[in-house]
């Protein structure tokens, strides 16, 4: 072997089973609010629910992470677990690109065949005969059936706010390159002021794109409910905006720790564990802005 | 064999190693356990419960075809049971199966001290049960279980769907990410934690199968998530993915969910076909044959299982161009697949065979799971697949593929390897009758339901025309007789690990690998000093 | 439950002779009526005898190891492991048969996609669970609905010989014409089978799939619904009557003067003796599934009517919710399902049956006005 320390193998830990009755309760939690909100019964009770579990989540969160701080600062880790690292997270970084390519999949499948479809194109045209007067277009203005699924007055064009976020988002994964330099040079002050630079740049980023939503429900009538254009528009920028609060939380604590103290020039895989991750957030959103907002 | 010769006493100085310890008594050694060995036997242990859970809700099924006409369940109740059967099986017996499998002899194989993030590990676990108790508490729920199928398509699973849809896709998540945790773990274990002098092209199959699968698994369950999501959304948020009228599609779910439900069918069988590439040598006490072109044949499987999804849908109206593009890489798998067959012959071929336990699976393993890719042939030719598409040829067709399949390569592997878990010899003839029983009763249910579907009897019906009466009842007769042997597994098992023959650190003699150089049963912790492989 | 195995058991003896009699043990798909069948057949017993032959071979050479090279008959193993040469040669030769079957599937394939110059237009909608026929080049559609009697299901009476695949409306189709089909759902996805013909395609809620077919045969051709859609997946056949030109032709008058007499039928004056006579037998083939024949339903998914607020309560809604349904709910509108009279018959039936006895009845007429203001 080339590291002469041996592989650390953790003693019993209560942080899984801990994650699990906080997943669980959670999510039970989740579904318990939406099914009796659905047939009109009281939520109370399942809020309650869903925060008790939100609230094991977040302290699991504290106590699991910080326990592997722990053991990294205390020397446990060889370089070989570090690579155990680097693999686990290019992979979940993996399984996260895969969960987006569902959501572009079923943007392009309505877009190339459902909708024209309907309107009357192609192999399967013949359908429009039960949508009558219905014709194809994209952005989809026109639903097939308006009273259940009332269209948009309008869109989101892209060159107003998307092109100012995707500016955002560009810029700050470049900061963020630079505050990685300057931790690697060892220049702790200019990593923070970088760090910082680039958590600003998310919150701003945030901040746009809540500001477009409610312009959207309320001036455009473009909302999840008015037909294919909103369910896309809304689940791949509303995932996209998720992993940015996602991202920028970790940034954050990035922040914190490298104010507390943590990581050395050569050894800081929780920064950029981060990085890597605010770069692919950043990737997304590009693919958004050319086949949402542009195309 | 790419691992013979590889030997040191790797087990010794474990005990010198002063931070290890034994178990942890009580139940907190598996709540909190962090052991791939402890971790490896609750995957067992969960799955084989799950196993008898899915068999319970198959034999009410085969007991309300028992004969035609409505007389023991209710459809809505049928329903039920067919979609919980499914899912119950591929979710909670054969995958978490292989998972545990892989969690006991993966470090052991590659001589690694653990999985690369044990804690994670047994996270992986726990979130398990936790799912299920979710996905089985809709039984009891008003409007009761998920009822539309284990495919569930839209819009019967959305807006058609009972209440408890919204349980099932938390459900479903909850394994998803247990199912993707996993497999993280399996691929970091294996790129990262190889002994020093494994190669890749030195690896043990059941590991190059496993990496494979793994990388299956992260690529497709979050699609998976993916579609669930976008019902959740339909279900509950107004969105109209599935839905006509607002510009979606139903087949659109269909498209998303075989994407990721082609390579799970994989997932499901390649852990299997690593297995089988160790046992069937073992007993034939001859290298395996083809090394190199199994790994290629696997790989190639599973490219191809990314390009061929729609072969699931050729009724649905996909455009010809689609339709002909989806047959052609559909029928290519058989290519992979036949040589890994012919590389398993083979091995046979002129070997020195003796027939234990795990050998009887194997070798019903490859002809039965044989007869089960050609019927996927058949199903394959799409103007021969409108007539068998959703009749029970298709049943017979995946359960070949699954029973024979997955579940005899699950069971050839914890009899070739029970030895080395629990430090005693089973019993062997009553792995025999076990084996011979299960292999009655599995052919028995499953092949007459070629005829049936030939005949024109569709799947998933609770009553059906009188013309497949007797077919059905020679299957339920052969379904219960499989049921019923499974209790005797659980007797073996459980008399195996109390007490029997001692076995040896390697009790076959034909068998390669570092898992047979640690003694039986395998001490707590292993290779914490990895061995060095030539 | 333990009544249902009584009942079961007692009438095991009665109903399993006349079941094992009829029943057959048939093996193979059968050729079928059409040209696309036989050709599917053709394929099907092709790519059998392929995978029997390939299957022969393998498996003989694997049984001559298990019977010639086993360890207790003294067998030495060798140690040969690899060759390229034999690789090459088995990934070869299984793709040279595949290219071989793929050229006759993808003929048969694009002939099957061929529904252009068709001479009767059939557009097929299925319903949970039901199918609607329209035919579209002579304005008539009627609805076909499963006519074996619950007692058969239920084993209380010995089953007929069209068990489970017989309708009270089959299609009627000429012999000898290229028959499209246009095919669409209601509610879920269906699928339309008929094997005697080869032709399987889904019914999309919101899409239209076409096929085709041309029967030379003329005869009764029995399916069924071959996609999940619910409760009563197993109950909704398909029945085809294939029937030579002339008769078609009588048929298809006949069909007309039926809708026009249907038509008529909205403008008499109806006594409430009559609408729940007719209410009914409306019921059954169009509420009872859900709603069952008692009215009490199964809930939380069907509700019942007995005692229910909608069926005792308001008549407006009453009529609105059977006429347009209600959305997101397995509640279908019934509106463009039913005549006039028959929503008349079924409200009113459902206001007076099973001791809902409100006294109120609707007429044809009510409901025509009604349909008209909307």
């Amino acid at each position: 072997m080339a590291e002469n320390q041996s592989y650390y193998v953790p003693e019993q830990s209560k942080w899984p089973i801990i994650a699990t009755v906080g997943l669980g309760v959670t999510l039970y939690g989740a579904a318990s609010i939406m099914v009796n909100a659905q047939q009109g019964e009281s939520t109370t009770g399942a809020w309650i629910m869903f925060l008790i579990g939100a609230m094991i989540m977040a302290y699991m969160l504290f106590g699991w992470f910080g326990n592997v701080i722990r053991e990294s600062r205390a020397g446990l880790y060889s370089p070989q677990m570090d690579r155990s690292f680097r693999w686990g997270m290019s992979w979940f970084i993996f399984s996260e690109v895969m969960f987006f390519a569902a959501f572009f999949g079923a943007l392009f499948y309505v877009r190339v065949f459902a909708v024209p479809w309907l309107g009357g194109e192609g192999d399967r045209g013949s359908s429009n005969m039960l949508w009558e007067g219905f014709q194809a277009t994209w952005p989809l203005i026109q639903t097939p059936d308006p009273e259940a699924y009332p269209p948009p007055e309008a869109i989101i064009g892209p060159w107003g706010l998307p092109l100012m976020n995707t500016i955002l988002l560009v810029t700050s994964s470049f900061t963020i390159t630079i505050a990685h330099h300057a931790l690697k040079a060892g220049n702790r002050s200019k990593t923070k002021l970088w760090l910082a630079a680039t958590i600003t740049l998310a919150i701003i980023f945030v901040f746009v794109q809540g500001y477009e939503y409610i312009h959207a429900y309320q001036d455009l009538n473009l909302t999840l409910k008015s037909g294919i254009y909103g369910s896309t528009f809304f689940m791949l920028t509303g995932f996209h905006g998720a992993h940015v609060i996602l991202g920028s939380l970790m940034l954050i604590i990035m922040l914190i720790r490298i104010t507390k103290g943590h990581f050395t020039a050569d050894n800081h895989f929780g920064f950029e564990a981060a990085a890597w991750y605010w770069h692919f957030v950043d990737v997304v959103w590009l693919g958004l802005f050319v086949f949402v907002y542009i195309l | 064999m790419a691992v013979t010769g590889v030997f040191m006493s790797a087990v010794a100085d474990t005990h010198a190693q002063g931070h290890y310890h034994g178990p942890a008594k009580g139940i907190s050694r598996w709540l909190l356990t962090t052991n791939h060995k402890d971790i490896g036997t609750m995957y067992l242990i969960f799955s084989f419960t799950m196993f008898l859970l899915g068999g319970t809700m198959a034999m009410v099924i085969r007991a309300e075809l028992f004969q035609p006409g409505l007389q023991i369940v209710q459809p809505e109740f049928f329903n039920q049971m067919t979609t919980m059967h499914g899912l119950i099986m591929v979710f909670g017996a054969v995958m978490p199966a292989f998972v545990g499998l892989a969690n006991w002899m993966i470090p052991l194989m590659i001589g690694a001290p653990d999985m690369a993030l044990p804690r994670m590990n047994n996270w992986s676990f726990w979130l398990l049960p936790c799912a299920f108790l979710i996905l089985v508490s809709t039984l009891f729920m008003e409007g009761g279980a998920p009822n539309f199928g284990w495919t569930f398509y839209a819009p019967l699973s959305t807006t058609y769907g009972p209440p408890s849809t919204t349980f099932f896709i938390f459900a479903v998540h909850i394994m998803g990410i247990s199912s993707i945790m996993g497999a993280i773990n399996v691929i970091a274990t294996i790129l990262n934690l190889r002994a020093p002098g494994m190669t890749l092209m030195k690896m043990p199959l059941f590991v190059w199968t496993w990496l494979i699968t793994a990388f299956l698994l992260i690529a497709v369950m979050p699609v998976l998530a993916g579609v669930v999501t976008m019902m959740l959304m339909d279900i509950n948020f107004g969105t109209s993915f599935f839905d006509a009228s607002g510009g979606g599609d139903p087949v659109l779910f269909q498209h998303v969910f075989w994407f990721f439900g082609h390579p799970e069918v994989y997932i499901m069988i390649l852990p299997a076909f690593g297995a089988v590439s160790h046992i069937i040598p073992a007993f034939s006490r001859k290298p395996l044959f083809g090394y190199a072109s199994m790994v290629y044949a696997v790989g190639a499987i599973a490219m191809l299982s990314f390009v061929v999804w729609a072969h699931h849908m050729f009724t649905v109206g996909i455009p010809i161009t689609g339709q002909l593009f989806f047959m052609y890489a559909t029928m290519l798998i058989a290519v992979p697949t036949g040589v890994k067959v012919f590389n398993w012959v083979a091995t046979m071929f002129r070997g020195s065979l003796s027939f234990e336990a795990p050998m009887l699976f194997a070798v019903a393993f490859v002809i039965l799971f044989t007869i089960g890719g050609f019927s996927g042939l058949m199903l394959a030719i799409a103007p021969a697949d409108f007539q068998y598409h959703d009749t029970y040829f298709v049943v017979a067709h995946f359960h070949y593929v699954l029973v024979p399949g997955a579940i005899f390569g699950i069971f050839a592997s914890a009899y070739f390897w029970l030895p080395k878990w629990t430090g005693h010899m089973y019993d062997e003839t009553l792995a025999k009758t076990h084996f011979w029983l299960s292999f009655i009763g599995m052919n028995l249910a499953f092949f007459p339901m070629h005829f049936l579907g030939l005949a024109g009897m569709p799947r998933r019906i609770p009553d059906y025309a009188l013309q497949f009466a007797d077919f059905n009842m020679v299957s339920s007769i052969g379904a219960f007789m499989f049921g019923a042997t499974q209790i005797l597994f659980l007797f073996i098992v459980v008399k195996c690990v109390r007490g029997g023959e001692r076995a040896a650190a390697k009790p076959w003699d034909g068998a390669q690998g570092l898992e047979w150089t640690v003694p039986s049963p395998a001490p707590y912790h292993t290779f914490a000093t990895p061995p060095e492989v030539k | 439950m333990r009544v249902h195995a009584k009942r079961a058991g007692a009438l095991l003896g009665g109903l399993m002779f006349p079941a094992w009699s009829m029943a057959d043990w048939t093996l193979n798909m059968t050729p079928g009526v059409t040209g696309t069948s036989n050709r599917v057949f053709d394929l099907h017993m092709t790519i059998l005898w392929i995978c029997v032959v390939i299957g022969v071979v393998v498996f003989g050479v694997m049984f001559w190891s298990i019977f010639a090279h086993r360890k207790s008959r003294g067998a030495k193993p060798a140690n040969f492991h690899e060759n390229t040469l034999v690789e090459i040669l088995w990934t070869i030769i299984p793709f040279v048969i595949l290219v071989i079957m793929a050229i006759p599937a993808t003929a048969t394939l694009v002939d099957m996609y061929d529904t252009t110059e068709s001479e009767v237009d059939i557009k097929v909608t299925g319903y949970q669970w039901k199918w609607q026929y329209e035919y579209l080049n002579e304005d008539f559609g009627y609805f076909s609905n499963l006519s074996t009697p619950r007692e058969q299901i239920e084993n209380r009476q010995a089953k007929g010989e069209n068990y489970l695949l017989e309708v009270d409306n089959p299609l009627v189709i000429p012999v000898g014409k290229k028959v499209r089909l246009l095919l669409t759902a209601n509610d879920v996805i269906h699928s339309w089978w008929v094997p005697d013909f080869g032709v399987k395609k889904d019914a999309i809620p919101g899409f239209i799939n076409e096929t085709w077919t041309r029967v030379d045969k003329p005869g009764t051709y029995r399916g069924q619904c071959t996609e999940l859609c619910g409760k009563d997946h197993g109950f909704m056949p398909v029945v085809v009557k294939a029937v030579p030109q002339e008769e078609y032709s009588a048929w298809v008058a006949e069909q007309k003067a039926v809708a026009e007499q249907e038509r008529e039928l909205t403008q008499k004056d109806w006594t409430m003796a009559e609408l729940m006579e007719r209410g009914e037998k409306a019921y059954q083939t169009a509420c009872a599934a859900c709603h069952q024949a008692d009215g009490s339903g199964a809930p939380p998914a069907f509700p019942a009517l007995k005692g229910s607020q909608i069926a005792t309560g308001d008549m407006a809604a009453h009529i609105d919710i059977v006429v347009n349904g209600k959305s997101g709910t397995a509640m279908q509108a019934f509106g463009n399902q039913l005549s006039e009279v028959d929503l008349a018959a079924v409200i009113t039936y459902e206001r007076n049956a099973w001791g809902n006895s409100t006294g109120e009845m609707v007429t044809p007429k009510e409901i025509f006005d009604y349909r008209n203001q909307q």
